[in-house]
């Protein structure tokens, strides 16, 4: 089948381990203030494909990806959840390891059977945790965070290898309390592999002028380095207690 | 055996000049990794801040300190120069200073007259007088000779670079005999030469006998250049420290004579350090000693510098000299090359910073030991001054003791040589299949009369096929105007000392080389996939182009652009084959244009693709800048598609990656940057230079020289120092794709 591809990237080192072969999927249904590519969200634009090509385009160039593997970031995948199963699917087949970064915003607890699909062809999940706080997290994403959680409760029972994404905003997630959430939260998951926190940069500022858009975070200076270290401290430091 | 040899394996190396032998017999592979190595001693750093402050100097001169007037540069015209006699474990200088440039103009007298004058200096008259009225040189004889096409083609810049007025280089002497033999074994091995050429005195064998002479000449003299620095190199070294200087002085002579475009090193890593592991186990030497011993090494060839023009260095920024070091590849028993030495060498760029030269070239294969592999990719990432080639490519071509000669020619050390040839200007020959040998910017006919495209749209099948015509036309005049070059190269600035350490039959590469490689692949695709309109001048020469609509780019892996750079390439060396050249030197070909991208640009009107009239180039095979916009393995799975056997002497790469592109993590990188080299290895790739840093960084550099002044990155088969690039050049480099997260 088709898929409604944003881009593709033959050479991804910073979504999950290794050298990778990323696909970003075109729509999300989310409005994140930070988000960096407000072009990937429009559900039906970028470029069709089928699974098998864009595999296709992998394949031919596989010794460059004996270490990594396949990504599959967004826009959010889960918004083309069949799509995303034919082509980790076909990966399996090849035996490539999958990774799928997501929000979880899509997962539904009451109807997992299409996720049961897809985490038998899924070797990790990045995921993506906006916010501990349930208001903030509306305020920030446009949505609420319950359906995130209930994804890291699957992935749990699946014993699914996460990693977990946090992206770390002056103001809005650099706060002792919420970082401290996040971290006695993680306590309870034995499958969170790893920890990324992601500093908040100003690239995507471009494009919101590119499109006409007011930039949402104006006034929002990037994070440094430094800060982004601190903010991992301080989630490790209610973490590993 | 000899005394000097106690202690190694015996072998045929004993009783033939064999150092290959004596590499396999005696070599220790090391598999560990870089924790053994030793930092600078302090007479180390304080020998290279004399190097820093002298070249701060040199830069502050306008980029010569001092040039020789007077004195004709020979293998023993000067006495012995120093840094600091006292603090040097090795020794030797071009001339009787550091960085004082010799007076070399058996290549051309007026270009030897040139590089002085634009330095402010003036050569002796009697000298000019002598090498103008009595004495023919290089450049004088090619000038005898070329036809008037051959000068057209010159002038046009459909031709550039070529090797007519200064010396073509590229050849590398086996250094390592005179450490192994002393020099008196290899003239006994002359002289025998000699005495068995054939007796029918034909012109090839008076040749012969006459270069035989000469090389045994070059072979005394360098005797002598040990005996001006107090060394008996008659005999075999003995230590390490012996061997390294040697050998030095033996790599001292070639450019004490030859102002060659490259002057290449060899392969000498592993073969030194047989003598570092039998000094080491004899407790003679420390490891701190040992490093010591390559750190001066390593530096006596930073000092390496020629008298070069304005328009030489407008092709070859930044004052190049490729003192090329081979370092690592895996022997055909299947044991890798890699020794302690060959961490050792590039860990000089750790003990005294980074620097364009000695061209530190990793010859990669998947099979070498992870650790050194590991160690690579750190240095790179954090010098970027480190070159990488396929050895499991060339392996199966020269074996396992084979070296790269300038940036990207491979040949077997002391068995094979090239003849340098420059490139020819395909982007260029493309503009003139269209216009009917017309040139785009002049008006004036360079090539044939072939007629001209006509009506307002181009059409794919009839510009190649005018193409194939005019390229068939350029390799002939091409290759024939190198032959006349080789064959007075040789006759009035030969290669005496570098051909005393080759053997009696020497395999000649006769090497051509391509530039604009990715424009004409991207102007033919646009003509192929998308409308070009042509534009034409009042004289009725096509001189723009109007792209409608969008056509596939090389670098970005896709077969539709990818296959037709094959077939331009494919039939220009096809073409070229055709030819006779000159000793029957076998015709290779290169994609790789050192810094002459600029000037190839500047001299080329607006083509199909896009790029309008004095753009720059790609530089090699790079994809054009920014084009390549499916990421880096993309990028490089359209180079790796050139096969090395059509362009055999080198495909060159640069890859310039932002740190944070890599990987988050130190080890990350490393690793990352390790599978990159690895995957590109495999899918046949054949030269990356790797750049790790950001476009901000070279802007600061560009701001702020004073703040960087060995900041050194990777541009086209070797490696610059960014400041003393012209602001051109630097814009040049900026421009190019970086590649980066998004």
């Amino acid at each position: 089948m088709k898929g409604y591809i944003h881009s593709l990237e033959s050479f991804g080192t910073v979504d999950g381990p290794g050298v990778r072969f990323v696909v970003f999927f075109q729509g999300c249904p989310m409005r994140c203030l930070y988000c960096h590519n407000p072009d990937s969200w429009a559900i039906h634009g970028g470029t069709e494909m089928e699974a098998q090509d864009i595999l296709d385009k992998m394949l031919r160039n596989l010794p460059f990806y004996e270490t990594g593997g396949i990504t599959v970031t967004g826009g959010e995948p889960l918004l083309q959840l069949d799509f995303l199963i034919e082509l980790f699917t076909l990966a399996k087949k090849k035996g490539i390891h999958t990774t799928l970064d997501t929000s979880g915003i899509l997962f539904d607890k009451s109807s997992t059977e299409r996720y049961d699909a897809l985490m038998e062809v899924c070797d990790l999940v990045m995921l993506d945790i906006k916010h501990m706080d349930e208001q903030e997290h509306i305020h920030l994403t446009g949505s609420s965070n319950k359906h995130v959680f209930d994804f890291m409760e699957y992935l749990k029972q699946k014993k699914k290898s996460v990693w977990v994404r946090h992206v770390i905003v002056p103001n809005i997630t650099y706060k002792q309390d919420q970082l401290k959430a996040l971290g006695t939260y993680l306590k309870g998951f034995d499958n969170v592999e790893r920890v990324e926190v992601l500093p908040y940069h100003t690239m995507g500022v471009v494009k919101y002028q590119a499109l006409g858009d007011e930039y949402p975070l104006k006034d929002t200076p990037a994070l440094t380095k430094e800060d982004a270290h601190k903010a991992l401290e301080i989630i490790n430091s209610t973490r590993f207690i | 055996m000899r005394e000097e040899w106690n202690g190694f394996n015996g072998g045929d190396w004993e009783t033939s000049i064999n150092v290959r032998d004596f590499i396999q017999q005696n070599y220790t592979p090391y598999d560990g990794d870089g924790s053994f190595l030793a930092g600078p001693t302090k007479a180390t750093l304080d020998l290279w801040n004399m190097v820093s402050e002298l070249k701060k100097q040199e830069i502050e001169n306008g980029g010569v300190l001092d040039m020789d007037t007077n004195i004709i540069s020979t293998i023993t015209s000067h006495g012995a120069g120093y840094l600091d006699k006292d603090k040097e474990q090795i020794v030797g200088l071009q001339t009787d200073k550091p960085l004082k440039r010799a007076l070399q103009p058996y290549g051309g007298i007026r270009i030897a007259m040139q590089a002085c004058q634009k330095n402010g200096y003036e050569v002796d008259p009697g000298l000019v007088e002598f090498f103008t009225e009595h004495r023919k040189t290089h450049n004088a004889g090619v000038f005898d000779v070329y036809t008037p096409e051959m000068r057209k083609c010159r002038s046009s810049h459909i031709i550039t670079g070529l090797p007519d007025g200064y010396g073509r280089g590229r050849i590398i002497g086996d250094y390592r005999r005179v450490a192994l033999y002393g020099i008196d074994r290899l003239i006994d091995n002359k002289e025998y030469q000699k005495s068995s050429t054939r007796t029918t005195m034909r012109s090839d064998v008076i040749r012969e006998r006459e270069e035989l002479s000469e090389q045994i000449k070059a072979l005394s003299m360098l005797k002598k250049l040990g005996e001006i620095y107090g060394c008996d190199i008659s005999k075999p070294a003995k230590t390490l420290k012996e061997a390294t200087q040697w050998l030095y002085f033996a790599y001292l002579a070639a450019v004490k004579e030859q102002n060659g475009a490259a002057m290449s090193l060899g392969r000498t890593s592993t073969f030194l350090d047989i003598y570092a592991e039998r000094d080491l186990k004899a407790g003679i030497i420390t490891e701190q000693e040992a490093q010591e011993i390559i750190d001066h090494f390593i530096m006596k060839l930073r000092l390496v510098c020629f008298a070069r023009t304005p328009d030489y260095n407008a092709l070859f920024a930044g004052d190049p000299t490729w003192v090329t070091e081979s370092i690592g590849g895996v022997g055909i028993d299947g044991r890798h090359l890699v020794t302690k030495m060959s961490f050792r060498y590039l860990n000089t760029l750790n003990n005294i910073g980074a620097a364009p030269e000695p061209n530190l070239t990793v010859l990669w294969s998947t099979q070498l030991p992870q650790a050194f592999k590991d160690f690579c990719a750190k240095i790179s990432i954090v010098h970027h001054a480190v070159q990488y080639e396929n050895d499991d490519l060339m392996r199966p071509l020269h074996g396992d003791d084979y070296g790269i000669a300038c940036c990207v020619s491979s040949m077997r050390i002391g068995k094979e040589m090239q003849f340098f040839g420059a490139r020819a200007n395909l982007a260029k020959c493309l503009l003139y299949a269209i216009n009917g040998g017309r040139d785009e910017i002049t008006g004036e006919q360079v090539g044939p009369e072939y007629r001209a495209v006509e009506g307002e749209y181009l059409d794919y099948e009839d510009v190649m096929s005018k193409f194939k015509a005019m390229m068939t036309w350029l390799s002939k005049v091409y290759v024939n105007a190198l032959n006349i070059i080789h064959y007075m190269h040789d006759k009035y600035s030969y290669e005496r000392l570098q051909m005393a350490l080759h053997d009696r039959q020497v395999k000649r590469w006769f090497a051509t080389g391509i530039a604009g490689f990715s424009v004409v692949a991207d102007s033919l695709s646009a003509i192929k996939y998308a409308k070009v309109k042509v534009v034409r001048n009042e004289k009725g020469i096509v001189t723009d182009y109007i792209t409608e609509g969008d056509f596939p780019k090389f670098g970005n892996d896709d077969d539709r652009v990818d296959s037709i750079a094959k077939e331009v390439l494919h039939t220009f060396v096809k073409m070229l084959r055709q030819n006779s050249t000159y000793r029957d030197g076998v015709i290779t070909t290169s994609i790789l244009t050192i810094t002459s991208n600029v000037s190839y640009g500047k001299n080329t009107g607006s083509t199909p693709d896009g790029r309008k009239y004095g753009e720059a180039f790609a530089p090699g095979a790079n994809p054009m800048h920014g084009r390549d916009t499916n990421g880096a393995v993309a990028s490089m799975a359209s180079v790796a598609k050139i096969p090395f056997m059509d362009s055999q002497d080198g495909i060159s790469n640069t890859f310039t990656i932002v740190p944070s592109a890599l990987g988050k993590e130190e080890e990350e990188q490393r690793r990352n940057l390790v599978a990159l080299l690895d995957g590109y290895t495999k899918k046949g790739g054949f030269h990356l230079n790797v750049n790790v840093f950001d476009r901000e960084l070279l802007l600061d550099a560009q701001k702020h020289p004073e703040k960087y002044p060995q900041l050194t990155i990777r541009v086209s088969g070797y490696a610059v120092n960014f400041i003393k690039l012209t602001k051109e050049q630097q814009d040049e480099v900026i421009s190019r794709t970086f590649h980066c997260c998004i």
